[in-house]
């Protein structure tokens, strides 16, 4: 189970602060698909990258199968099983879509011929949609305990959102002890969730 | 294998990818002396008589033959000069591997300056490697390339430009003269670390009708080492000229990229892109959340970008 439990975090905005999420808690049980939805700017990616470590809250606690994990890095998190589909895809350098997969047969997943891409570059070079697959395809190939997909259907082109939702199914329906959290506005990815979660001006 | 030591045997590895005797043409240049040389039926080797180094004949229509010329210097304090003259005759396919490795662990400095100078016929393919790399307790490894290239018609040059590390000096010019349909890809990659210097001076003429030019630099400058870049192309006539300089820096290593393009024909094609700057925060916390540390995602980005 992953609880997040009275999570607060603001920004500077000007000479103001922002309250972006405000007293957040939620209980994520294993086994279950969540997905977290509310209008832009509502705090989504804040929270998800909180649970990743990418951010660190002002306050409050995280959770994880009983052990509290709010002041461990990005990289202890990982390797507790927590994983996280970023919603702009990171480009590099030199690193190849081989380098970001621990498995790279999850590519077919995902839509991708293993033997044409796995070593591309993933830089833009890619085109839009191709290198959204490749960023879902490194989470997929993690099989961690928490999975975290912002927006994935943003920019999927001619691969549909029909294939990305029997992924997520089938993501869902084989592994009955993992968490999965989807950031996202579509109402057919809505119609996969065990519960959904609104999220509105950094509340529940 | 030649009479070489271990360490000896190691900067081989690193310069040439070699174990023993490769196959082929070849000429090795330990601490200033030829241990070991051979020619075939369509490569000649051949001392020069009047200075250091060496004058390649191949024959025309010479195909998939390799040279394979690597420089050693593991005495402290050995300094050469040394020239190489490569002519290459039409129609030949060839890879040519050249490079150095020093190991320096005396007080004084050990400079190699290879001044290769290729005059390639027309329809040819090359393929030229060059790798450099330093080792050894003390400083002063230095390495100075000279690469001058002349292009006939239709011929069609690659050229692999690397210095892997442990160098503590080097001052690179690369020059190529393009006839026409001749076409050249530079890719050059240096790592500097320590109090590291280097300077590469890459200069490409297009002189002759559609001649094109790749120019690709990619360098990493770590610790308070320093680089300086200066990439010149000229385009004569009808030509196809593109030059890209992307560097990494770290710690408090500087990097100055100098491009220039000299566009003398309105039919002349020339871009230029650069890019300096530190690993972006989102590439080390994408291959965090992989669980890589942020040390092994840094290392994981660098060697990607040299690979």
């Amino acid at each position: 189970m992953l609880e997040l439990k009275n999570i607060k975090f603001k920004i500077k905005d000007g000479d103001k602060t922002r309250q972006i999420l405000d007293d957040v808690s939620f209980k994520f049980k294993s086994g279950e698909l969540v997905v977290l939805t509310g209008p832009n700017g509502s705090g989504k990616s804040t929270l998800a990258e909180i649970i990743m470590g990418l951010k660190t809250p002002d306050e409050g606690q995280i959770i994880l199968d009983g052990e509290d994990i709010t002041k461990k890095s990005i990289t202890e998190r990982a390797k507790l099983g927590i994983s996280y589909a970023f919603q702009q895809p990171v480009c590099f350098k030199g690193i190849t879509v081989n380098d970001l997969l621990e498995d790279p047969e999850v590519l077919k997943t995902v839509g991708l011929e293993k033997s044409e891409y796995l070593d591309r570059e993933v830089n833009k070079t890619l085109s839009g949609g191709e290198l959204k697959r490749i960023e879902i395809a490194s989470v997929l190939a993690r099989d961690s305990k928490v999975m975290i997909f912002d927006e994935p259907e943003a920019g999927i082109d001619i691969w549909s959102l029909d294939n990305l939702i029997q992924v997520f199914k089938k993501l869902h329906t084989e592994n009955k002890d993992k968490i999965i959290i989807i950031i996202s506005h579509q109402k057919p990815i809505m119609d996969i969730a065990d519960r959904m979660v609104i999220l509105e001006k950094g509340k529940l | 294998m030649m009479d070489l030591d271990q360490i000896e045997k190691d900067l081989l590895k690193q310069v040439a990818n070699i174990d023993g005797i490769p196959e082929g043409a070849y000429n090795f240049r330990v601490n200033g002396k030829s241990i070991g040389k051979n020619s075939t039926a369509n490569i000649d080797v051949k001392p020069k008589t009047e200075k250091s180094g060496l004058d390649i004949e191949i024959k025309p229509g010479t195909k998939n033959e390799a040279v394979h010329i690597p420089v050693i210097l593991s005495k402290s304090g050995h300094k050469e000069a040394v020239y190489n003259d490569f002519h290459i005759g039409d129609n030949s396919e060839v890879t040519i591997v050249a490079g150095c490795g020093i190991y320096n662990c005396g007080a004084k400095s050990s400079i190699h300056d290879g001044i290769h100078v290729f005059h390639i016929g027309k329809n040819c393919k090359v393929k030229y490697i060059e790798k450099h790399y330093g080792t050894g307790p003390s400083a002063g490894k230095i390495l100075n390339p000279t690469t001058e290239l002349y292009l006939d018609e239709n011929s069609y040059v690659e050229l692999e430009l690397e210095q892997i590390a442990g160098v503590d000096s080097t001052n690179r010019l690369t020059k190529a003269e393009l006839k026409k349909n001749a076409k050249i890809n530079i890719v050059e990659k240096l790592l500097t670390h320590g109090r590291q210097v280097a300077k590469s001076n890459i200069e490409v003429d297009l002189n002759g009708e559609n001649s094109t030019a790749d120019i690709v630099s990619r360098s990493v400058a770590r610790d308070i080492s320093k680089q300086d870049f200066k990439l010149h192309i000229t385009g004569k006539t009808v030509c196809r000229g593109h030059s890209e300089c992307d560097a990494i820096i770290t710690d408090d290593a500087k990097v100055m990229a100098t491009p220039s393009l000299d566009a003398q024909s309105l039919d002349a094609e020339l871009i230029h892109e650069a890019a300096i700057g530190k690993i972006a925060g989102t590439e080390i916390n994408k291959l965090m959340t992989l669980g890589l540390t942020k040390k092994e995602a840094e290392a994981k980005i660098i060697n990607g970008f040299l690979k």
